[in-house]
C-alpha cells in the first residue's frame, strides 16, 4: 500500500497532479450546486413578496 | 417542415430547454463516473509502468485529456457564438456562458498537471515550451471572455459581445499557435524535447481515450448544470421560472 | 468610395492636433518605460544587446495600448458614433478610417522614437533598421486588434484594465515576429521571413479587424 502511494519516487507529483484534478471536478459541481439553490431560494423569495405586496 | 425531422429550433428557447438539459445532465454525470471510474483504475492498476519515465508518467493520464478538453471547449463555444449570432438564439449564448468556468479549469489544470510532470521530469516546473504556452495563453482568452461577459450588465449586449470576442479569439488561436511554435524553435537554448515520440503502449492509448470521454462527459453535465443556473437567473422575471422556483421550495 | 475615409482621417487627426498632449503622454510612457529595464537589470551592454528587441517592442505594445480606449470613447460619449453608423457609408470603412488616424497619431512617434531607444541598448545600424520596419508593419496591426477590444469594451466601467486582458493575448504573434525581427538580424540570421509573416499578419487583420470592429459597434450602439 505504502509502496503504491510512493509510486517509484514520483508519489508527490503523481498525486499532485490527479488529487488537485480531482478537486477541482469535485469542487465545480458542488458550487454549481450551490449556486442553483441560491438562485431559485432568491426568485421564490421575490415572488412571495410581490404576492403579499399585490394583496 | 415535415413532421419525420425535429424542429431544433423548438429547443433553442430556454423555456423548452430547462427540462431537457436536466436529463442531459443526469445521464452524462452517471456516464463520466462510470467511464472515470475505469480511468483511475485502468490508469493505476492496469496500464503497466513506463520502462523510461517509470510511475511519473501516469500524470498524462490527467494531463492529456485536460489539454484536449480545454481546447475542444473553446471551440465549442465558438460555434455556439456563431450561431448565437447568425439565428439570434440566446441559448447560444447562454450555453457559451456555461461552457467557459469549465474550459478556463481545464487549461488551467493542464497547466498544473503539466509543470507537476516536467519538474521530475525535466527538473524544472515550468518551461517555456510552445505547447504550454500556447496553453497559457488560451486559459488568457478564456479570462478574457469571462471578464468581459461579467462586466457587460445589459445581458443581450453581453451575448453579442462575447461572442465577437470568441469569434476574433478562434481565427487568433492558430496564428498565435503557429507563432509561438515558430518562436520556440528559434530559441533552441534549451535542450528539452517533448516530441519524441515514444511508442505508447495500447493499453496507455486506451486509458487515455476512457479518461478522455469520461472529461467529455463530465464537461457536457456541468455545461449543462450551468446553463440551467444560468437559465434560471436571466429569465427570473418569466412566469415559468415563478412557478417553477415556488414549487420546489 | 474612398472619400469618406480621407474625412474621417482628416477629421480625426483635426481633432488629434487638438489635443496634442495625449500623443506626448503616449510617447514619452514609451521613453520611460523602455529606459526603466536598464535601471532594473543592469548597465551590462552585451545583456542589453540582448533583450534590447523584446524591451522596445513590449514597451510598444504597452504603450500603444494606452491610447486605445479613445479611438472611440469620445465620439461615443458625444453620439457622433451613433450619427457615424447611421450614414449609408459601411461602417468598417469608416473603422478603418479611424484606426488609421489613430496609428497616425499614436504608433507613428512610436515608430519615429524607437531608433533613439535602441541606441541607448547599443544596437547596430542594421538592427535599428529592422527594429523600425518591424515596428512600421507591426503596429498598425496593433492598432487595428485593438479597436476591436475597444470597440467591445466601449462605455463599460472597467474599460480600461478590461481592454488590456482582451487585446494582450491576441498581440502576442505580433510581439513574436516583431522582436524575432530584429533578434534575428542582430544574431547575423536576417529577418526578411519574420517581416513577410508580420505584413502577412497586417494584410489579414486589416481585411478582417474593421468588419470585426464595425460588428463590436453596433453591438455596443444598440
Amino acid at each position: 500500500m505504502a509502496e503504491f502511494f510512493h509510486m517509484g519516487g514520483y508519489g508527490l507529483y503523481v498525486w499532485g497532479s490527479f488529487g488537485v484534478t480531482a478537486l477541482f471536478m469535485i469542487a465545480e459541481p458542488l458550487l454549481l450546486r450551490s449556486r442553483s439553490q441560491q438562485i431559485k431560494k432568491r426568485i421564490a423569495r421575490v415572488a412571495r413578496l410581490e404576492q403579499e405586496v399585490n394583496q | 417542415m415535415s413532421s419525420r425531422f425535429i424542429n431544433w429550433f423548438k429547443f433553442s428557447s430556454p423555456a423548452t430547454f430547462y427540462p431537457l438539459a436536466r436529463k442531459i445532465s443526469v445521464v452524462s454525470t452517471v456516464v463520466a463516473v462510470v467511464l472515470i471510474a475505469i480511468g483511475l483504475y485502468m490508469s493505476f492498476f492496469v496500464a503497466p509502468t513506463d520502462y523510461k519515465q517509470g510511475e511519473g508518467y501516469r500524470i498524462i493520464f490527467v494531463h492529456v485529456p485536460a489539454s484536449w478538453m480545454s481546447m475542444f471547449i473553446y471551440l465549442v463555444m465558438a460555434g455556439w457564438a456563431a450561431l448565437g449570432l447568425v439565428f439570434n438564439t440566446r441559448l447560444s449564448a447562454m450555453m457559451a456562458q456555461a461552457l467557459a468556468p469549465t474550459g478556463a479549469m481545464f487549461a488551467f489544470l493542464s497547466l498544473w498537471t503539466g509543470s507537476f510532470w516536467g519538474k521530475p521530469m525535466w527538473g524544472t516546473w515550468w518551461v517555456w515550451d510552445a505547447r504550454i504556452t500556447s496553453e497559457l495563453i488560451l486559459l488568457f482568452l478564456y479570462l478574457g471572455y469571462m471578464a468581459l461577459r461579467s462586466a457587460i450588465d445589459d445581458p443581450r449586449r453581453g451575448d453579442r459581445a462575447s461572442a465577437i470576442l470568441l469569434l476574433v479569439g478562434v481565427v487568433n488561436v492558430p496564428i498565435i499557435y503557429y507563432s509561438v511554435k515558430w518562436w520556440n524553435t528559434l530559441h533552441q537554448g534549451s535542450t528539452i524535447r517533448m516530441n519524441q515520440e515514444t511508442t505508447m503502449e495500447e493499453t496507455m492509448l486506451l486509458t487515455m481515450l476512457i479518461m478522455t470521454l469520461g472529461f467529455w462527459a463530465y464537461s457536457i453535465a456541468v455545461s449543462m448544470a450551468r446553463v440551467r443556473a444560468v437559465i434560471l437567473e436571466r429569465e427570473r422575471s418569466a412566469n415559468w421560472v415563478r412557478e417553477l422556483a415556488e414549487g420546489r421550495t | 468610395m474612398l472619400e469618406p475615409l480621407y474625412w474621417i482621417i482628416r477629421r480625426d487627426l483635426t481633432i488629434a492636433m487638438r489635443r496634442r498632449s495625449d500623443v506626448f503622454t503616449t510617447l514619452i510612457f514609451f521613453v520611460i518605460v523602455v529606459s526603466l529595464f536598464p535601471l532594473g537589470i543592469g548597465p551590462e551592454p552585451g545583456t542589453l544587446r540582448l533583450i534590447a528587441p523584446g524591451i522596445v517592442w513590449v514597451g510598444a505594445l504597452l504603450a500603444s495600448m494606452l491610447a486605445l480606449e479613445q479611438i472611440f470613447s469620445a465620439d461615443h460619449r458625444d453620439g457622433t458614433l451613433e450619427q457615424m453608423l447611421l450614414t449609408p457609408q459601411p461602417v468598417a470603412l469608416l473603422v478603418a478610417g479611424k484606426v488609421l488616424a489613430h496609428w497616425l497619431v499614436s504608433g507613428v512617434p512610436l515608430v519615429i522614437i524607437a531608433p533613439l531607444l535602441g541606441l541607448q541598448y547599443d544596437l547596430s545600424m542594421d538592427a535599428l533598421q529592422a527594429l523600425v520596419i518591424s515596428l512600421l508593419l507591426g503596429t498598425p496591426t496593433l492598432s487595428l486588434i485593438g479597436a476591436i477590444g475597444a470597440a467591445l469594451t466601449l462605455g463599460l466601467r472597467s474599460g480600461g484594465v478590461l481592454l488590456a486582458l482582451l487585446v494582450l493575448p491576441l498581440y502576442i504573434p505580433v510581439l513574436i515576429f516583431g522582436a524575432g525581427a530584429v533578434e534575428a538580424t542582430v544574431s547575423g540570421l536576417g529577418g526578411q521571413s519574420h517581416l513577410s509573416l508580420l505584413g502577412a499578419i497586417l494584410v489579414a487583420s486589416l481585411v478582417l479587424a474593421p468588419l470585426a470592429t464595425a460588428a463590436a459597434l453596433r453591438v455596443a450602439e444598440d
